[in-house]
């Protein structure tokens, strides 16, 4: 492949997955509002497009026409770069993302990927920490008691679930014996007694699983760990102070680590790609990403629902749940991997 | 060439952000120039082909550590610093003593430069099995004893942190700790 081609290949890759993941995050806003109000009774949604599915694009042209407050107190160089940072790290994230197997359009042939790095869960970890500045710096540039409190909740709460988070994705290292997301995938085809597919999720790594998703739901700050934005204490938390397209941007830094999330979750515990496949050629080529996107949109639901049934954690309990129930549950389960795959060899 | 160029980009970057590091007077300002640094020294070490490395570097220096350093600041709630106008030992030893270093490494580099050769990512020995081979196998006990090592200064750290009475408690000659658990349950001691 000559570098023209490939810049070419990358650029088109590039857009389309940012562009799909932009579309996931506004109608995954529509999704939440949908789904809590048929949850609490109500209808959500309705007046703009069928089912209210317009609704994201209107929101977004709110968004942009809305007055952009600075005011006067704020740090204003860190309050402008906050909300850049914090979207940036979480769309860049998605890059090392796979989405399915290679394909060929026409003479070019590529992975539904934007990049294979054979490092690329240690990546997609490294992004994801780093996102934690555009909270910490937005609450700290906004000169404001809230957004502070805010801002130093979530970055405590990022940094410590961000232990157990890595912790638990050992096992499924263990398992696979590489760090490249293509790899972790592929070592998960397979059925076992002819039905049960060899997921990671049914191959025993059911707790990581949950301590993944536990961890995973405090570190994207959502209910039950929504403590950095509690509306009953801290009026917004560290975006107090934003309006407009900067308080957007947050908000979508914050659906599409979400989306980040829940692939991952996929990638590593649910197989990825991989399901039935069967039909005509066209319907088997298109299939492994149709699986991808059900079970991605399986987590976003899942989000969504757990927001709108439990209730927010005590800031202590979040702490002391954190560090004394899923860092000891995640060392047990690497300790268990391990040994269980060394007694196999 | 691209990786030239890159590299030397990254470079630039690093070495602007270790002078703005000091040339700054806020030190919120100065911690977010140590994360430029940090990520740009990643950044190099991806191209010079330790992908591990600069994975390591991201997550540890500038994802967990500098929010650390950054909290801390944000708590202490630190000011700007005042200027001096600088000391006259600092100028008369430091900036001939930084010379000295500086042709000292640039000479060492350029009698050494026929035999380096270039590297690309993947190149290199360095790959996350291998270093896991050589600390879990070769080195094992220096590993072992490092992190034992580590859990000491944390539990270091934890002592000097927790309540100063309960270290004041263990220096006192006056109640045991039985009576002043009982004055403390009567309300008698303050």
């Amino acid at each position: 492949m000559s570098i023209t081609t490939f810049i070419i290949i990358s650029i088109i890759k590039s857009l389309a997955v940012v562009g799909v993941l932009l579309t996931a995050v506004a109608y995954s806003v529509w999704l939440e509002r949908k789904v809590s109000a048929h949850i609490q009774n109500r209808w959500g949604p309705t007046r703009v497009g069928p089912f209210g599915l317009l609704q994201p694009l209107a929101d977004g042209a709110k968004f942009i026409f809305k007055e952009d407050l600075t005011q006067p107190h704020v740090y204003k160089p860190l309050y402008i770069a906050a909300p850049i940072i914090a979207v940036v790290f979480a769309i860049t994230s998605i890059s090392v993302i796979p989405f399915g197997n290679w394909v060929n359009i026409g003479p070019w042939g590529t992975y539904l990927q934007i990049t294979d790095v054979n490092i690329g869960l240690l990546v997609v970890l490294g992004i994801t920490s780093m996102g934690v500045y555009g909270v910490a710096l937005a609450g700290w540039s906004s000169n404001n008691k809230y957004s502070l409190l805010g801002a130093l909740r979530a970055s405590a709460q990022m940094v410590s679930y961000e232990v157990s988070l890595g912790l638990s994705l050992v096992g499924v290292l263990i398992m696979a014996g590489s760090l490249s997301l293509r790899d972790i995938v592929d070592a998960q085809g397979g059925v076992f007694w002819g039905f049960i597919p060899r997921w990671n999720i049914f191959h025993g790594q059911t707790l990581a699983f949950f301590i993944y998703l536990t961890s995973a739901y405090a570190e994207t700050n959502r209910t039950p760990f929504d403590l950095p934005e509690a509306e009953s204490e801290l009026v917004a938390g560290y975006h107090t102070e934003y309006s407009a397209m900067k308080f957007a941007m947050f908000f979508m830094a914050e659906y599409a680590n979400m989306v980040t999330v829940a692939c991952l979750a996929t990638l590593l515990f649910l197989g990825g790609w991989h399901g039935p496949i069967f039909g005509p050629p066209i319907l088997q080529a298109v299939m492994p990403v149709v699986w991808f996107c059900l079970k991605v949109f399986f987590f976003m639901f899942l989000y969504v629902w757990v927001r709108w049934t439990l209730p927010r954690f005590r800031y202590d309990q979040l702490m002391a749940f954190g560090w004394k129930v899923l860092l000891p549950l995640a060392i047990a389960n690497i300790v268990y991997t391990a040994l269980v795959v060394a007694l196999r060899a | 060439m691209l990786h030239l160029i890159l590299f030397l980009f990254f470079g630039a970057i690093c070495v602007a952000g270790a002078v703005n590091l000091l040339v700054q007077s806020h030190p919120i300002n100065s911690a977010l120039s140590l994360i430029v640094v940090m990520a740009s020294l990643a950044a190099e070490y991806l191209l010079l082909g330790a992908e591990f490395v600069a994975a390591v570097q991201v997550i540890v220096y500038a994802g967990a550590i500098m929010v650390l350093f950054l909290i801390t600041i944000m708590l202490l709630n630190a000011g700007k610093e005042e200027r001096t106008q600088g000391s006259r030992v600092a100028t008369l030893i430091g900036v001939p003593g930084l010379t000295i270093g500086a042709v000292l490494v640039a000479w060492t580099l350029v009698g050494r430069l026929s035999t380096t050769r270039s590297v690309s990512i993947g190149a290199l020995w360095g790959a996350p099995k291998d270093i896991a081979r050589l600390l879990f196998r070769d080195f094992l006990l220096p590993f072992e004893v490092t992190s034992v090592l580590i859990l000491i200064a944390i539990m270091g750290a934890v002592v000097l942190a927790s309540r100063p009475e309960a270290i004041a408690r263990r220096q006192y000659s006056g109640p045991r700790p039985q009576e002043t658990r009982e004055l403390v349950a009567t309300g008698k001691d303050h």
